[in-house]
């Protein structure tokens, strides 16, 4: 049933890569080396994303979340520098995370078994679409007025937001306006 | 006649045909491919060390490497053998597997940028339909590397350069990206090589001069060369992020620096010349190859004298710099551009797709969105004269009322 060509040899690779990754940022005790875990998580998650022939997605994943958010997590760890040497759990309430990891894996192995909760309900062999949607579908998607263009107004508006919260809180209040 | 579409298509049938089996004859083939892409920038290396030392050296009035090998070109390969036969030292409390790791990835974010780089009509490693996005993406990850190795080195030095570099090559990322966007509207396209074939009539530097200058700038401040190399400001840092490598190692570093400051330009020359495009180029593949490299050396060599020249800027000017003049700069830029390639095409001024290589026929187009970048010029030349203006009076006013306050310590003594 199972065939080995190369993708699904390239699908084990990252299938390793992310729950690996996944794996040894919970287990690992030192925050650098978790964010470290974390990045190759999320780089076996473009791998997945260029499997599924989605090069734009998997792209993006390496470079927002690779490029600039696992950078920022590095670079606040960093500056921060007695959270680095930590080496104890520093609250007991691991857990609570176990427990909810437990129930996501849970509804994820039942959705995936009995899939009653997707585009086709129950039929999940019959692909929801044959379009293969290019870099130009995406971006028309985008901002086309029956597609997804409120999500992505209120998206920009969030980000928007919070870039002007950012600003105020990072401000210098000691310095007056006309300075 | 045999058609050569690329080393995969042309060796895989020679090798079935000698009797191998076809799976191990592609795999073999793409591996080919792989490494040549690879080797490439691996032995230009030495030859781009070498250029950089007599250019230098030439600014400085010197000789520069003449000893080993006809014009000291064999000086390189004498460091390189030098450096492998070094001690490789590991410093105490460093993190080892993070240690090592570092060079291989920094070597690696550079690396995988030439498998996009179109070399001529037919060469190219694999022509992504997100060719741009890949290797900004993929030089996002030098930023990592030089995290990894300040951090693991287990020195404060180390880790302060490291702080830099992300403070410096996150910042410039953002004009570096806002600049890509123009040449990517104008081809309508994310692929590099379609960004070569839309140029084939008019080069892009033309089209949009204040993107490719804007581009260059952060090109420079990305690969962390003069005035912008603060990554590794000796008489502040020793010697930056790298300080505790010794051996190969640093030698990756090393290389991987040269490699990164090239493809940079290599990639300007892709996006704003033109490319492999020239005289001939389509009919004469390898022709191409040769035309991308001398653009690419017609850029990389001021890039050599602007380092070999221009003193390093403080790490506060050029963030400033970059956040309140290169971010707004490039956001207006892309906004004008946009709605100028909008109305060139609703007046219908962009060349017929049969005639999209002629000249002529893309001057029209070519002209307006350059007086659109004319006077992108001219409004930032005119903001930056008030600025400079309201600056040199406020100093002016400083200096008849002297506010004890509001001076830096260093500066009260005197």
């Amino acid at each position: 049933m199972l065939e080995l060509n190369p993708q699904t040899i390239a699908f084990f690779i990252f299938s390793v890569l992310t729950l690996g990754g996944a794996l040894g940022v919970v287990i690992s005790r030192n925050l650098i080396h978790g964010a470290l875990y974390l990045i190759v998580s999320l780089f076996g998650g473009a791998g997945f994303f260029v499997l599924l022939s989605a090069p734009f997605l998997a792209a993006v994943q390496v470079l927002v979340y690779i490029g600039a958010i696992a950078i920022l997590i590095i670079f606040a760890v960093m500056l921060t520098r007695s959270m680095t040497q930590m080496r104890e759990l520093f609250n007991q309430q691991w857990w609570m995370s176990a427990l909810v990891g437990v129930i996501l894996f849970v509804l994820l192995a039942v959705g995936v078994i009995f899939p009653v909760w997707g585009a086709n309900g129950s039929n999940p062999n019959v692909p929801v679409s044959d379009e293969v949607a290019t870099t130009v579908d995406l971006g028309v998607a985008l901002v086309d007025g029956n597609q997804y263009v409120l999500p992505f107004e209120v998206a920009s508006l969030l980000l928007t937001a919070a870039m002007i919260g950012a600003i105020y809180i990072a401000r210098d209040t000691e310095v007056s306006v006309d300075d | 006649m045999q058609t050569c579409i690329n080393v995969v298509e042309t060796l895989v049938p020679c090798l079935v045909q000698s009797g191998w089996n076809p799976g191990l004859a592609q795999f073999v083939s793409i591996l080919l491919g792989v490494v040549l892409i690879t080797m490439f920038p691996l032995v230009l290396v030495i030859l781009l060390i070498w250029v950089e030392r007599k250019v230098a050296a030439r600014v400085q009035d010197r000789l520069g490497p003449n000893r080993v090998g006809p014009f000291g070109l064999l000086q390189n390969v004498a460091d390189a053998v030098k450096l492998i036969i070094k001690e490789d030292i590991t410093p105490a409390g460093a993190d080892r597997l993070i240690y090592n790791a570092a060079p291989i990835v920094a070597m690696l974010s550079v690396i995988l940028i030439w498998a996009v780089v179109p070399f001529s009509p037919v060469h190219i490693g694999v022509d992504l339909d997100i060719g741009v996005l890949y290797f900004t993406a993929v030089s996002s990850i030098g930023t990592l590397a030089i995290m990894m190795a300040g951090w693991a080195s287990n020195n404060k030095y180390a880790l302060l350069g490291a702080f830099r570099v992300v403070a410096q090559l996150v910042s410039y990322e953002v004009p570096f990206v806002l600049t890509l966007l123009v040449p990517v509207l104008l081809a309508g396209s994310m692929s590099m090589q379609d960004i070569v074939w839309a140029q084939l009539g008019m080069w892009f530097i033309v089209v949009a001069p204040v993107s490719a200058i804007i581009f260059y700038i952060a090109n420079l401040a990305e690969t962390g060369r003069a005035p912008f190399d603060l990554i590794e400001a000796e008489s502040e840092l020793v010697a930056g992020y790298n300080i505790e490598y010794s051996g190969m190692k640093f030698g990756l570093f090393m290389a991987n620096e040269f490699i990164h400051a090239f493809t940079a330009n290599l990639l300007f020359a892709v996006v704003f010349l033109g490319g492999w495009s020239g005289p001939g180029a389509t009919q004469v593949p390898l022709l191409g190859f040769v035309y991308l490299m001398i653009k690419t050396a017609i850029v990389y060599i001021p890039s050599l004298i602007l380092r070999a020249t221009i003193p390093r800027v403080r790490i506060d000017q050029m963030m400033s710099f970059n956040w309140k003049f290169l971010v707004p700069v490039s956001i207006v830029n892309v906004l004008v551009m946009a709605a100028l390639i909008k109305v060139v095409q609703l007046l219908g001024l962009t060349p017929p797709p049969d005639q999209a290589t002629d000249l002529i026929a893309n001057l029209p187009q070519a002209v307006v969105l350059l007086v659109g970048n004319i006077a992108i010029a001219a409004g930032v030349l005119a903001w930056l004269r008030n600025a400079g203006r309201r600056e040199r009076m406020q100093s002016q006013s400083m200096v008849l009322e002297p506010e004890d306050e509001k001076a830096l310590p260093a500066t009260v003594g005197h």
